[in-house]
Protein backbone atom coordinates (compact mmCIF):
# COMPACT_ATOMS: atom_id res chain seq x y z
CA UNK A 1 0.00 0.00 0.00
CA UNK A 2 2.77 2.37 0.62
CA UNK A 3 4.59 1.45 -1.70
CA UNK A 4 1.48 2.88 -4.00
CA UNK A 5 1.35 6.56 -2.72
CA UNK A 6 3.20 9.02 -4.91
CA UNK A 7 6.13 10.02 -3.10
CA UNK A 8 4.73 14.25 -3.13
CA UNK A 9 1.37 12.92 -1.15
CA UNK A 10 4.06 11.72 1.62
CA UNK A 11 6.01 14.63 1.23
CA UNK A 12 2.93 17.04 1.28
CA UNK A 13 1.43 15.08 4.05
CA UNK A 14 5.06 15.60 6.34
CA UNK A 15 4.87 19.57 4.80
CA UNK A 16 1.67 19.98 6.43
CA UNK A 17 2.13 18.71 10.13
CA UNK A 18 5.50 20.63 9.75
CA UNK A 19 3.34 23.59 9.74
CA UNK A 20 1.02 23.05 12.34
CA UNK A 21 4.16 21.87 14.38
CA UNK A 22 5.65 25.57 13.36
CA UNK A 23 2.47 27.35 14.05
CA UNK A 24 1.83 26.16 18.08
CA UNK A 25 5.97 26.28 18.60
CA UNK A 26 6.15 29.40 17.37
CA UNK A 27 2.83 31.10 19.66
CA UNK A 28 4.74 29.98 22.70
CA UNK A 29 7.82 32.54 21.79
CA UNK A 30 7.81 34.97 24.23
CA UNK A 31 7.89 38.65 22.25
CA UNK A 32 10.73 39.55 24.00
CA UNK A 33 13.13 36.62 22.32
CA UNK A 34 11.09 37.80 18.39
CA UNK A 35 14.25 39.24 17.01
CA UNK A 36 16.19 36.30 18.18
CA UNK A 37 13.42 34.03 16.66
CA UNK A 38 14.49 35.32 13.46
CA UNK A 39 18.15 35.07 13.61
CA UNK A 40 17.58 30.67 14.63
CA UNK A 41 14.92 30.50 11.81
CA UNK A 42 17.42 32.60 9.27
CA UNK A 43 20.03 29.62 10.70
CA UNK A 44 17.81 27.17 10.40
CA UNK A 45 16.46 28.13 6.53
CA UNK A 46 20.26 27.52 6.26
CA UNK A 47 19.42 23.76 5.91
CA UNK A 48 18.71 24.53 2.30
CA UNK A 49 22.96 24.14 2.78
CA UNK A 50 21.92 20.42 2.08
CA UNK A 51 20.59 20.55 -0.81
CA UNK A 52 23.66 23.06 -2.07
CA UNK A 53 25.92 19.93 -1.23
CA UNK A 54 24.33 17.80 -3.06
CA UNK A 55 24.81 20.13 -6.67
CA UNK A 56 28.18 20.41 -5.30
CA UNK A 57 28.56 16.61 -4.32
CA UNK A 58 29.00 14.89 -8.14
CA UNK A 59 32.91 13.96 -8.78
CA UNK A 60 33.08 14.82 -12.76
CA UNK A 61 32.85 18.75 -12.07
CA UNK A 62 30.94 20.44 -14.84
CA UNK A 63 29.36 24.42 -14.09
CA UNK A 64 26.68 22.87 -11.94
CA UNK A 65 29.00 21.96 -9.06
CA UNK A 66 30.39 25.20 -9.10
CA UNK A 67 27.37 26.67 -8.88
CA UNK A 68 26.44 24.12 -5.99
CA UNK A 69 30.11 24.94 -4.45
CA UNK A 70 29.21 28.82 -4.35
CA UNK A 71 25.51 27.99 -2.84
CA UNK A 72 27.59 26.16 0.00
CA UNK A 73 29.32 29.12 0.37
CA UNK A 74 26.39 31.23 0.80
CA UNK A 75 23.99 28.50 2.92
CA UNK A 76 27.06 28.24 5.37
CA UNK A 77 27.37 32.17 6.11
CA UNK A 78 24.06 31.48 6.81
CA UNK A 79 24.56 29.15 9.25
CA UNK A 80 27.33 30.27 10.99
CA UNK A 81 25.88 33.73 10.83
CA UNK A 82 22.61 32.87 11.91
CA UNK A 83 23.63 30.37 15.10
CA UNK A 84 26.65 32.85 16.54
CA UNK A 85 24.84 36.19 16.16
CA UNK A 86 21.90 33.99 17.89
CA UNK A 87 24.30 32.86 20.73
CA UNK A 88 25.47 36.13 21.12
CA UNK A 89 21.87 38.09 21.81
CA UNK A 90 21.10 35.30 24.14
CA UNK A 91 23.95 35.77 26.00
CA UNK A 92 23.18 39.57 26.66
CA UNK A 93 19.46 37.79 28.06
CA UNK A 94 21.52 35.47 30.70
CA UNK A 95 23.75 38.79 31.85
CA UNK A 96 20.32 40.14 32.58
CA UNK A 97 19.20 37.38 34.73
CA UNK A 98 22.25 36.75 37.23
CA UNK A 99 22.09 40.62 37.72
CA UNK A 100 18.24 40.25 38.27
CA UNK A 101 18.80 37.39 41.23
CA UNK A 102 22.03 39.51 42.45
CA UNK B 1 25.22 5.11 4.59
CA UNK B 2 21.95 3.63 3.12
CA UNK B 3 19.18 5.85 2.43
CA UNK B 4 17.11 4.54 5.43
CA UNK B 5 20.00 5.32 7.60
CA UNK B 6 20.07 8.99 5.69
CA UNK B 7 16.04 9.40 6.17
CA UNK B 8 16.53 8.43 9.94
CA UNK B 9 19.55 10.70 10.53
CA UNK B 10 17.77 13.20 8.88
CA UNK B 11 14.41 12.74 11.24
CA UNK B 12 16.79 13.07 14.39
CA UNK B 13 17.72 16.47 12.51
CA UNK B 14 14.70 17.74 12.43
CA UNK B 15 13.33 17.05 16.02
CA UNK B 16 16.41 19.49 17.06
CA UNK B 17 15.25 21.95 14.85
CA UNK B 18 11.89 21.62 16.67
CA UNK B 19 13.51 21.66 19.75
CA UNK B 20 15.07 25.04 18.70
CA UNK B 21 12.55 26.50 18.51
CA UNK B 22 10.58 25.47 21.36
CA UNK B 23 13.40 26.64 23.60
CA UNK B 24 12.76 30.13 22.34
CA UNK B 25 9.53 30.53 24.58
CA UNK B 26 11.87 31.81 27.69
CA UNK B 27 15.08 33.26 28.15
CA UNK B 28 16.20 30.62 30.59
CA UNK B 29 15.96 27.74 28.52
CA UNK B 30 16.64 29.67 24.81
CA UNK B 31 20.39 29.22 24.63
CA UNK B 32 20.04 25.63 25.21
CA UNK B 33 17.48 25.76 21.94
CA UNK B 34 20.03 27.68 20.19
CA UNK B 35 22.28 24.74 20.83
CA UNK B 36 20.12 21.95 19.52
CA UNK B 37 19.55 24.00 16.43
CA UNK B 38 23.08 23.54 15.99
CA UNK B 39 23.37 20.07 16.84
CA UNK B 40 20.69 19.44 14.30
CA UNK B 41 22.53 21.39 11.67
CA UNK B 42 25.79 19.45 12.27
CA UNK B 43 24.22 16.33 11.95
CA UNK B 44 22.13 16.92 9.02
CA UNK B 45 25.53 18.27 7.43
CA UNK B 46 27.32 14.97 8.44
CA UNK B 47 24.94 12.74 6.82
CA UNK B 48 24.09 14.50 3.77
CA UNK B 49 28.70 14.29 3.61
CA UNK B 50 28.30 10.64 3.07
CA UNK B 51 26.42 11.34 -0.09
CA UNK B 52 28.68 13.29 -2.17
CA UNK B 53 31.96 12.84 -3.57
CA UNK B 54 33.91 16.58 -3.69
CA UNK B 55 34.89 16.54 0.48
CA UNK B 56 37.73 19.14 -0.16
CA UNK B 57 35.72 21.70 -2.42
CA UNK B 58 32.39 21.48 -0.08
CA UNK B 59 34.39 21.57 2.70
CA UNK B 60 36.57 24.62 1.75
CA UNK B 61 33.25 26.38 1.01
CA UNK B 62 32.28 25.64 4.40
CA UNK B 63 34.68 26.58 5.74
CA UNK B 64 34.92 30.17 3.69
CA UNK B 65 31.28 30.50 4.20
CA UNK B 66 31.45 29.73 8.10
CA UNK B 67 34.56 32.10 8.84
CA UNK B 68 32.80 35.20 6.83
CA UNK B 69 29.61 34.29 9.09
CA UNK B 70 31.20 33.96 12.21
CA UNK B 71 33.10 37.31 11.43
CA UNK B 72 29.81 39.32 10.41
CA UNK B 73 28.00 37.60 13.65
CA UNK B 74 30.54 38.74 15.82
CA UNK B 75 31.03 42.51 14.74
CA UNK B 76 27.30 43.36 13.83
CA UNK B 77 26.05 46.35 16.12
CA UNK B 78 22.80 44.79 17.84
CA UNK B 79 21.34 48.28 15.81
CA UNK B 80 21.82 46.94 12.94
CA UNK B 81 19.91 43.58 13.63
CA UNK B 82 17.41 44.13 11.16
CA UNK B 83 20.15 44.59 8.04
CA UNK B 84 21.77 41.37 9.27
CA UNK B 85 18.64 39.70 8.99
CA UNK B 86 17.90 40.82 5.56
CA UNK B 87 21.19 40.61 4.18
CA UNK B 88 20.83 36.59 5.67
CA UNK B 89 17.37 35.95 3.83
CA UNK B 90 19.08 37.33 0.31
CA UNK B 91 21.34 34.64 0.81
CA UNK B 92 19.20 31.81 1.57
CA UNK B 93 16.96 33.18 -1.69
CA UNK B 94 20.14 33.45 -3.36
CA UNK B 95 21.37 29.47 -2.53
CA UNK B 96 17.64 27.94 -3.55
CA UNK B 97 18.04 29.35 -6.64
CA UNK B 98 21.39 28.28 -7.66
CA UNK B 99 20.38 24.45 -6.56
CA UNK B 100 17.48 24.98 -8.68
CA UNK B 101 19.68 25.49 -11.42
CA UNK B 102 22.30 22.81 -10.84
CA UNK B 103 19.18 20.52 -10.61
CA UNK B 104 17.83 21.34 -13.30
CA UNK B 105 21.14 21.36 -15.23
CA UNK B 106 21.82 17.71 -13.45
CA UNK B 107 19.14 15.81 -11.91
CA UNK B 108 21.15 12.92 -11.25
CA UNK B 109 23.37 14.43 -8.69
CA UNK B 110 19.95 14.75 -6.42
CA UNK B 111 18.79 11.30 -6.76
CA UNK B 112 16.19 12.65 -9.71
CA UNK B 113 15.79 10.76 -12.68
CA UNK B 114 18.20 11.65 -15.93
CA UNK B 115 14.66 13.24 -17.50
CA UNK B 116 12.88 15.51 -15.06
CA UNK B 117 9.86 14.55 -13.98
CA UNK B 118 6.54 16.65 -14.56
CA UNK B 119 5.96 16.47 -10.95
CA UNK B 120 9.66 18.00 -9.96
CA UNK B 121 9.66 20.26 -12.78
CA UNK B 122 7.12 21.96 -10.97
CA UNK B 123 8.64 21.75 -7.48
CA UNK B 124 11.48 23.02 -9.18
CA UNK B 125 9.62 26.27 -10.59
CA UNK B 126 8.04 26.95 -7.03
CA UNK B 127 11.50 26.65 -5.04
CA UNK B 128 13.41 28.71 -8.05
CA UNK B 129 10.83 31.60 -8.02
CA UNK B 130 10.17 32.09 -4.28
CA UNK B 131 14.06 31.75 -3.68
CA UNK B 132 14.42 34.74 -6.56
CA UNK B 133 11.51 36.65 -5.28
CA UNK B 134 13.26 36.30 -1.77
CA UNK B 135 16.68 37.51 -2.85
CA UNK B 136 15.75 40.24 -4.50
CA UNK B 137 13.02 41.85 -2.08
CA UNK B 138 15.65 41.11 0.82
CA UNK B 139 18.44 43.20 -0.89
CA UNK B 140 16.08 46.03 -1.43
CA UNK B 141 14.87 45.84 2.02
CA UNK B 142 18.40 45.63 3.26
CA UNK B 143 19.28 48.84 1.35
CA UNK B 144 15.93 50.32 2.80
CA UNK B 145 17.28 49.57 6.11
CA UNK B 146 20.81 50.06 5.85
CA UNK B 147 20.07 53.85 4.72
CA UNK B 148 21.60 52.98 1.09
CA UNK B 149 18.19 53.78 -0.51
CA UNK B 150 15.69 56.12 0.93
CA UNK B 151 12.82 54.36 2.75
CA UNK B 152 10.10 56.39 1.16
CA UNK B 153 7.48 54.00 -0.55
CA UNK B 154 8.15 54.43 -4.74
CA UNK B 155 4.93 54.12 -5.69
CA UNK B 156 3.41 55.08 -9.52
CA UNK B 157 0.50 54.40 -11.17
CA UNK B 158 -0.62 51.17 -12.66
CA UNK B 159 1.76 49.79 -10.57
CA UNK B 160 0.11 47.00 -9.13
CA UNK B 161 -1.04 46.00 -12.92
CA UNK B 162 2.22 45.76 -13.83
CA UNK B 163 3.51 43.17 -11.10
CA UNK B 164 0.17 41.41 -11.71
CA UNK B 165 1.28 41.31 -15.62
CA UNK B 166 4.80 39.99 -14.35
CA UNK B 167 3.26 37.14 -12.68
CA UNK B 168 1.01 36.64 -15.53
CA UNK B 169 3.87 36.24 -17.40
CA UNK B 170 6.26 34.66 -15.35
CA UNK B 171 3.86 31.90 -14.47
CA UNK B 172 3.39 31.53 -18.80
CA UNK B 173 7.21 30.96 -18.87
CA UNK B 174 6.46 28.11 -15.92
CA UNK B 175 4.18 26.64 -18.20
CA UNK B 176 6.22 26.21 -21.25
CA UNK B 177 8.77 25.07 -18.64
CA UNK B 178 6.56 22.64 -17.41
CA UNK B 179 5.12 21.36 -20.84
CA UNK B 180 8.45 20.91 -22.59
CA UNK B 181 9.55 17.41 -23.05
CA UNK B 182 13.26 18.57 -22.97
CA UNK B 183 14.90 20.89 -20.30
CA UNK B 184 14.11 23.78 -21.54
CA UNK B 185 16.47 26.27 -20.34
CA UNK B 186 14.84 29.48 -22.17
CA UNK B 187 11.81 29.29 -20.33
CA UNK B 188 13.70 28.32 -16.81
CA UNK B 189 15.88 31.32 -17.13
CA UNK B 190 12.87 33.75 -18.41
CA UNK B 191 11.04 32.77 -15.66
CA UNK B 192 13.61 33.17 -13.04
CA UNK B 193 14.76 36.46 -14.60
CA UNK B 194 11.19 38.00 -14.05
CA UNK B 195 11.26 36.51 -10.55
CA UNK B 196 13.88 38.31 -10.05
CA UNK B 197 12.25 41.93 -11.10
CA UNK B 198 9.45 40.60 -9.43
CA UNK B 199 10.55 40.68 -5.99
CA UNK B 200 12.34 44.25 -6.39
CA UNK B 201 8.92 45.31 -7.71
CA UNK B 202 7.13 44.02 -4.31
CA UNK B 203 9.09 45.57 -2.25
CA UNK B 204 9.86 49.09 -3.24
CA UNK B 205 6.32 50.74 -2.43
CA UNK B 206 7.14 49.64 1.40
CA UNK B 207 7.93 51.92 3.58
CA UNK B 208 10.14 52.41 6.85
CA UNK B 209 7.36 52.08 9.10
CA UNK B 210 6.01 48.91 7.33
CA UNK B 211 9.83 47.20 7.43
CA UNK B 212 9.33 44.97 10.83
CA UNK B 213 6.01 43.17 8.13
CA UNK B 214 8.61 43.15 5.46
CA UNK B 215 11.05 41.37 7.52
CA UNK B 216 8.85 39.10 8.83
CA UNK B 217 7.42 38.23 5.56
CA UNK B 218 10.92 37.76 3.86
CA UNK B 219 12.04 35.60 6.82
CA UNK B 220 8.56 33.77 5.75
CA UNK B 221 9.64 33.71 2.10
CA UNK B 222 13.32 32.09 2.79
CA UNK B 223 11.46 29.31 4.88
CA UNK B 224 9.20 28.48 2.06
CA UNK B 225 12.35 28.54 -0.67
CA UNK B 226 13.65 25.96 1.45
CA UNK B 227 10.84 24.00 1.96
CA UNK B 228 10.42 24.10 -1.86
CA UNK B 229 14.00 22.37 -2.64
CA UNK B 230 12.76 19.89 -0.11
CA UNK B 231 10.01 18.81 -2.66
CA UNK B 232 12.00 18.78 -5.62
CA UNK B 233 14.49 16.83 -3.73
CA UNK B 234 12.16 14.43 -2.03
CA UNK B 235 14.10 15.81 1.29
CA UNK B 236 11.76 15.75 4.53
CA UNK B 237 13.69 17.74 6.86
CA UNK B 238 14.30 20.35 4.46
CA UNK B 239 10.19 20.15 4.27
CA UNK B 240 10.37 20.34 7.86
CA UNK B 241 12.80 22.74 8.34
CA UNK B 242 11.67 24.88 5.71
CA UNK B 243 7.94 24.99 7.17
CA UNK B 244 8.91 26.01 10.31
CA UNK B 245 10.60 28.88 9.62
CA UNK B 246 7.91 29.91 6.79
CA UNK B 247 5.34 29.55 9.94
CA UNK B 248 7.49 31.20 11.64
CA UNK B 249 8.16 34.45 10.00
CA UNK B 250 4.19 34.16 8.52
CA UNK B 251 3.27 34.25 12.73
CA UNK B 252 5.56 37.69 13.14
CA UNK B 253 3.97 39.39 10.09
CA UNK B 254 0.39 38.50 11.25
CA UNK B 255 1.82 39.80 15.03
CA UNK B 256 3.11 42.95 13.52
CA UNK B 257 -0.21 43.91 10.81
CA UNK B 258 -2.17 43.73 13.89
CA UNK B 259 0.09 45.72 16.40
CA UNK B 260 -0.20 48.41 13.28
CA UNK B 261 -3.71 47.32 12.94
CA UNK B 262 -3.22 46.99 9.18
CA UNK B 263 -4.30 44.34 6.54
CA UNK B 264 -1.90 42.28 5.42
CA UNK B 265 -2.69 43.07 1.75
CA UNK B 266 -2.59 47.13 2.54
CA UNK B 267 0.87 46.77 3.99
CA UNK B 268 2.70 44.66 0.93
CA UNK B 269 0.79 46.97 -1.76
CA UNK B 270 2.63 49.66 -0.59
CA UNK B 271 2.44 53.10 -0.81
CA UNK B 272 2.19 54.50 3.22
CA UNK B 273 3.41 57.09 4.48
CA UNK B 274 3.83 58.74 1.09
CA UNK B 275 0.32 60.03 0.98
CA UNK B 276 -0.48 60.02 5.07
CA UNK B 277 0.38 63.55 5.68
CA UNK B 278 -2.69 64.74 2.62
CA UNK B 279 -4.91 62.72 4.73
CA UNK B 280 -4.05 64.32 8.24
CA UNK B 281 -6.28 67.32 8.03
CA UNK B 282 -4.45 70.42 8.76
CA UNK B 283 -7.19 72.86 10.73
CA UNK B 284 -5.01 75.77 10.47
CA UNK B 285 -5.10 76.64 13.89
CA UNK B 286 -1.05 76.95 14.50
CA UNK B 287 -0.51 74.96 18.01
CA UNK B 288 1.72 75.69 20.34
CA UNK B 289 3.96 73.06 22.78
CA UNK B 290 6.39 73.60 25.73
CA UNK B 291 9.73 72.46 25.23
CA UNK B 292 12.12 72.01 27.85
CA UNK B 293 15.75 71.39 28.90
CA UNK B 294 17.41 68.03 29.85
CA UNK B 295 18.04 69.46 32.80
CA UNK B 296 14.67 70.21 33.80
CA UNK B 297 13.95 66.72 32.46
CA UNK B 298 15.94 65.26 35.04
CA UNK B 299 14.94 67.00 37.50
CA UNK B 300 11.28 66.08 37.18
CA UNK B 301 12.08 62.65 36.81
CA UNK B 302 14.50 62.80 40.08
CA UNK B 303 11.49 63.73 42.41
CA UNK B 304 9.21 61.08 40.38
CA UNK B 305 7.58 57.98 42.19
CA UNK B 306 7.21 56.25 38.57
CA UNK B 307 9.04 56.55 35.53
CA UNK B 308 8.59 54.49 32.01
CA UNK B 309 10.18 54.79 29.44
CA UNK B 310 9.31 54.15 26.11
CA UNK B 311 11.95 53.46 24.02
CA UNK B 312 11.48 53.70 20.08
CA UNK B 313 13.33 53.63 16.33
CA UNK B 314 15.13 57.00 17.54
CA UNK B 315 16.92 55.04 20.43
CA UNK B 316 18.72 52.54 17.75
CA UNK B 317 19.54 55.20 15.35
CA UNK B 318 21.10 57.29 18.29
CA UNK B 319 22.34 54.21 19.76
CA UNK B 320 21.61 55.47 23.05
CA UNK B 321 21.00 52.19 24.70
CA UNK B 322 23.92 52.69 27.67
CA UNK B 323 23.23 55.99 27.79
CA UNK B 324 19.39 54.93 29.09
CA UNK B 325 20.28 51.86 31.03
CA UNK B 326 23.15 54.76 33.12
CA UNK B 327 20.06 56.85 33.35
CA UNK B 328 17.59 53.89 34.89
CA UNK B 329 20.37 53.24 37.53
CA UNK B 330 20.18 56.38 38.55
CA UNK B 331 17.05 57.01 38.83
CA UNK B 332 16.53 53.35 40.45
CA UNK B 333 18.99 54.70 43.06
CA UNK B 334 16.93 57.28 44.19
CA UNK B 335 14.15 55.00 44.81
CA UNK B 336 12.48 56.10 41.65
CA UNK B 337 10.40 52.84 39.85
CA UNK B 338 11.60 52.80 36.69
CA UNK B 339 10.20 50.51 33.65
CA UNK B 340 10.53 50.22 30.28
CA UNK B 341 7.23 50.11 27.76
CA UNK B 342 7.79 48.21 24.25
CA UNK B 343 5.48 48.74 21.62
CA UNK B 344 5.20 45.38 19.21
CA UNK B 345 6.87 46.88 16.35
CA UNK B 346 9.45 49.71 17.85
CA UNK B 347 12.48 49.36 16.24
CA UNK B 348 12.89 47.96 12.84
CA UNK B 349 12.34 44.50 13.60
CA UNK B 350 10.11 42.08 16.25
CA UNK B 351 11.95 42.31 19.43
CA UNK B 352 14.55 44.63 18.59
CA UNK B 353 13.99 46.68 21.26
CA UNK B 354 14.19 44.18 23.56
CA UNK B 355 17.69 42.90 22.19
CA UNK B 356 19.08 46.76 22.33
CA UNK B 357 18.10 46.81 26.22
CA UNK B 358 19.53 43.82 27.10
CA UNK B 359 22.49 44.53 25.49
CA UNK B 360 22.80 47.67 27.32
CA UNK B 361 21.76 45.06 30.76
CA UNK B 362 18.51 46.80 31.73
CA UNK B 363 17.40 44.01 34.34
CA UNK B 364 14.56 42.37 32.09
CA UNK B 365 11.88 42.41 34.85
CA UNK B 366 12.05 46.34 34.02
CA UNK B 367 10.81 45.83 30.71
CA UNK B 368 7.24 45.21 29.50
CA UNK B 369 4.80 44.08 26.67
CA UNK B 370 2.25 46.79 25.60
CA UNK B 371 -0.86 44.63 27.37
CA UNK B 372 1.39 44.14 30.61
CA UNK B 373 1.76 47.88 30.91
CA UNK B 374 -0.89 49.83 29.36
CA UNK B 375 -3.00 50.03 32.70
CA UNK B 376 -0.48 51.03 34.47
CA UNK B 377 0.39 54.80 32.54
CA UNK B 378 -2.72 56.41 34.21
CA UNK B 379 -0.89 56.67 38.18
CA UNK B 380 2.67 57.42 36.56
CA UNK B 381 4.33 60.49 37.56
CA UNK B 382 6.31 60.71 34.20
CA UNK B 383 6.60 58.86 30.78
CA UNK B 384 9.80 60.32 28.56
CA UNK B 385 9.44 58.90 25.60
CA UNK B 386 12.64 58.24 23.50
CA UNK B 387 12.54 58.57 20.06
CA UNK B 388 9.14 57.11 19.45
CA UNK B 389 5.74 58.63 17.73
CA UNK B 390 3.55 56.92 15.74
CA UNK B 391 2.93 54.33 18.84
CA UNK B 392 2.13 56.62 21.29
CA UNK B 393 -0.13 58.69 18.87
CA UNK B 394 -3.63 59.23 20.80
CA UNK B 395 -5.04 60.00 16.96
CA UNK B 396 -5.53 55.78 17.36
CA UNK B 397 -8.65 56.61 19.25
CA UNK B 398 -10.02 58.82 17.22
CA UNK B 399 -12.30 57.34 14.77
CA UNK B 400 -11.17 58.60 11.14
CA UNK B 401 -7.69 58.54 11.88
CA UNK B 402 -5.80 57.27 9.03
CA UNK B 403 -4.63 54.91 12.21
CA UNK B 404 -7.44 54.85 14.13
CA UNK B 405 -7.75 51.31 15.78
CA UNK B 406 -3.88 50.88 16.07
CA UNK B 407 -2.72 49.70 19.67
CA UNK B 408 -1.06 52.38 21.09
CA UNK B 409 1.02 52.76 24.37
CA UNK B 410 -1.23 54.96 26.49
CA UNK B 411 1.38 57.42 27.59
CA UNK B 412 -1.18 60.38 27.31
CA UNK B 413 -2.57 59.42 30.49
CA UNK B 414 0.40 59.93 32.84
CA UNK B 415 0.77 62.57 35.08
CA UNK B 416 3.80 64.48 32.81
CA UNK B 417 4.65 63.64 29.29
CA UNK B 418 8.39 64.07 28.09
CA UNK B 419 9.49 63.61 24.45
CA UNK B 420 13.12 63.47 22.97
CA UNK B 421 12.52 64.02 19.43
CA UNK B 422 15.03 65.75 16.82
CA UNK B 423 12.74 68.17 15.60
CA UNK B 424 9.17 68.42 15.30
CA UNK B 425 8.67 66.49 12.26
CA UNK B 426 5.80 64.10 12.05
CA UNK B 427 6.59 60.11 12.35
CA UNK B 428 6.38 57.56 9.45
CA UNK B 429 2.36 57.67 9.16
CA UNK B 430 2.62 60.94 8.28
CA UNK B 431 0.81 62.08 11.30
CA UNK B 432 0.67 65.21 13.23
CA UNK B 433 0.67 64.06 17.33
CA UNK B 434 -1.36 65.74 19.49
CA UNK B 435 0.22 64.44 22.50
CA UNK B 436 2.91 66.80 21.84
CA UNK B 437 0.56 69.90 22.14
CA UNK B 438 -0.91 68.56 25.42
CA UNK B 439 -0.46 70.91 28.58
CA UNK B 440 1.43 67.93 30.62
CA UNK B 441 3.95 67.47 27.74
CA UNK B 442 7.62 69.16 27.54
CA UNK B 443 9.35 68.67 24.32
CA UNK B 444 13.31 68.51 24.47
CA UNK B 445 14.85 68.52 21.32
CA UNK B 446 18.03 66.84 20.22
CA UNK B 447 19.65 63.97 19.85
CA UNK B 448 18.89 60.78 22.11
CA UNK B 449 22.06 60.14 22.49
CA UNK B 450 23.41 63.28 23.98
CA UNK B 451 20.24 64.70 25.71
CA UNK B 452 19.91 61.42 28.19
CA UNK B 453 23.76 61.91 29.02
CA UNK B 454 23.14 65.56 29.50
CA UNK B 455 20.22 63.86 32.51
CA UNK B 456 22.69 61.98 33.66
CA UNK B 457 25.00 64.33 34.02
CA UNK B 458 21.78 66.59 35.88
CA UNK B 459 21.20 63.75 37.88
Amino acid sequence: MIGEIDPFIINLTVFVLAIFVGYHVVWNVTPALHTPLMSVTNAISGIILVGAMLAAGPAETDWGVWLGAVAVTLAAINVFGGFLVSQRMLEMFKKKEKKGNA
Amino acid sequence: MSANMVALAYLVASVFFILALKGLSSPESARRGNLFGIIGMGIAVATTLTLTQNWPLILGCIAVGGIIGAIVAQRVQMTAMPELVAFMHSLVGLAAVFIAVAAVNNPVSFGLPETLPAGSKLELFLGTFIGAMTWSGSVIAFLKLSGRMSGTPIVFTGQHMINLLLALIMIGFGLWFFFSDTTNWNAFIAMTAIAFILGFMIIIPIGGADMPVVISMLNSYSGWAAAGIGFSLGNPMLIIAGSLVGSSGAILSYIMCKAMNRPFLSVILGGFGSDGGAVAVDDGVQKTYRSGSAEDAAFLMGNADSVIIVPGYGLAVARAQHAVKELAELLHEKGVNVRFAIHPVAGRMPGHMNVLLAEAEIPYEQVQEMEEINSDFSNTDVVLVLGANDVVNPAAYVAGSPIYGMPILDAHKARTVMVVKRSMAVGYAGLDNDLFYMDKTMMIFGDAKKVVEHMVKAL
